[in-house]
């Protein structure tokens, strides 16, 4: 897993297609070994456990999708599963939250 | 799913210290109205040399510099000190979320409406009994029905999910279901953390410290109960029991924790108020975070820590040593087992201690007795 949540949620496909973003309430600090997220309105602390992960989230509320943001931040198609489980924990947490484009 | 190369497991690396800690205690002062027998800073009487206004103002400021995303305010009752309402509204003007921990006694329906009002306060209602008998013979006469009154006027401001926080004891262990039922009817989540033998916890440590027996009971409903109920990590030291109570299970001294005194001292943990685990004061230059990532104690506490007596244990894994500031309290050796080891060498460990003295915590600040007649005492020694 690249993010522990302090809340598992069960199992469920993550839409890598569609625009995303953080939660507003979310607030980010980088650390060595990735980084920690803190989300202000469900009180709750995530890690993301890799460095390209932090690229993928920070990037995610400019990018046409999830995919895009994942190839921007240098993840292989071969990593995509991992990222597409570990974006997916992060959406059942509300740390990110899919993004209405006008 | 295969870790990245060169990255350690998750509690590997908080082992190593983060950038800024992820639970950060303050106790704004040692004030407070209660004298609760197992007060953990053996609060009581203000100490003269309290950060001012313009110093804790400060200390949110560098919090914000380092994305402290959170802070648990305490005490004493934090809620006496006349500056507290101006510093919770400072502190979330500066994206510094505050839980604060209350006896309850200021939370009026005003207090709470404004509480309610915002997602960056989360206030935690101490209470150590479910009925008035067992938390008044603790906490104090009266101080049962100031918490409820403080949870009355929470919930009908609408605030939802606020903590009702409970010292685990021999007394009240017997009644987590009425605790977990107190809280449901408030909308609120219950809390249960461990009684340490520090502060004035030392004094009734031996008399209140859940039995063996009790401490199995609590591990199974903890596990029964997983992430509905909190525990701020305390109990890990029962994870040898089996399964691993829901958390980081690690001591998170100076790690991923630590305290800020209401004189600015920074210690490794709310627990451990002695000279011997003072990193440093925010006054010093350099400031917090200075003594956060750079201090002889914090470097210390983040280097590979033995296992003393416990490193022939197969369980090591799973309770890592237990509290260190248990075992600090108690006279143990902190290379050792925890005084509730689940396998019971705490209990003979503190069987087979020597004649050398305890060690008592640093600060004492309990209110005196009152005198027996008004010249007993002079009114002019704190």
């Amino acid at each position: 897993m690249l993010t522990g949540d302090v809340a598992r949620g069960a199992r469920a496909t993550f839409d890598l297609d569609r625009p995303w973003q953080l939660h507003p309430q979310v607030s980010v600090r980088p650390e060595r070994f990735g980084a920690l997220l803190y989300h202000f309105g469900t009180r709750r602390l995530s890690f993301l456990k890799s460095p390209e992960l932090l690229t993928v989230v920070r990037i995610l509320g400019e990018t046409a999708s999830a995919r895009d943001a994942c190839r921007a931040a240098g993840v292989s198609e071969a990593e995509l599963p991992a990222y597409a489980a570990a974006l997916g924990a992060l959406a059942r947490s509300q740390m990110i939250q899919a993004r209405e484009d006008s | 799913m295969t870790q990245p190369p060169g990255v350690l497991p998750l509690v590997a690396q908080f082992a190593y210290g983060l950038d800024a800690p992820i639970c950060l205690t303050w106790e704004l002062t040692y004030a407070c109205n209660l004298s609760c027998v197992h007060c953990l800073s053996s609060s009581g009487r203000r100490d003269p040399r309290e950060l001012t206004t313009g110093q804790c103002r400060a200390v949110i400021d560098e919090l914000e510099r380092m994305q402290v995303f959170y802070v648990n305010i305490g005490g004493g009752e934090p809620t006496v000190r006349r500056d507290f309402w101006e510093l919770l509204d400072y502190a979330v003007a500066h994206h510094v979320g505050v839980k604060f921990s209350t006896n309850g006694s200021r939370i009026t329906p005003n207090a709470a409406a404004r509480i309610a009002g915002t997602d960056y306060v989360d206030v935690q209602i101490s209470l150590d009994g479910a009925t008035a008998e067992v938390n008044d013979r603790v906490r104090g006469p009266g101080s049962y029905a100031t918490a409820i009154r403080a949870m009355e006027n929470l919930a009908a401001a609408g605030f939802e999910g606020f903590k009702l926080s409970v010292v685990v004891t021999r007394e009240n262990v017997a009644q987590l279901d009425d605790f977990k039922r107190i809280a449901d009817r408030y909308s609120a989540q219950l809390r249960l953390t461990r009684l340490r033998p520090s502060g004035r916890g030392a004094d009734v440590w031996d008399e209140l410290h859940p039995t063996g027996a009790q401490q199995r009971e609590l591990y199974e409903w903890l596990l029964a109960h997983g992430e509905s109920v909190l525990t701020g990590d305390s109990f890990f030291h029962l994870g040898g029991y089996g399964e691993a109570l829901p958390g980081l299970n690690l001591c998170g001294a100076g790690r991923v924790v630590c305290l800020i005194d209401p004189i600015g001292d920074v210690y490794a943990c709310p627990f451990v108020i002695h000279d011997e685990f003072r990193a440093g004061n925010v006054r010093e230059p350099g400031g917090f975070a200075a003594v956060w990532r750079e201090s002889d104690l914090f470097t210390e506490l983040r280097e590979p820590q033995h296992a003393g007596a416990c490193s022939s244990c197969g369980l090591f894994d799973k309770c890592r040593g237990g509290c260190m500031a248990a075992k600090f309290f108690t006279g143990l050796p902190l290379a050792g087992p925890d005084p509730e080891c689940v396998l019971g060498h705490g209990e003979r460990a503190l069987a087979a201690r020597g004649a050398q003295p305890i060690p008592r915590p640093s600060v004492d600040m309990s209110k005196k007795r009152v005198p027996a007649r008004a010249c007993d005492e002079s009114p002019l020694d704190r």
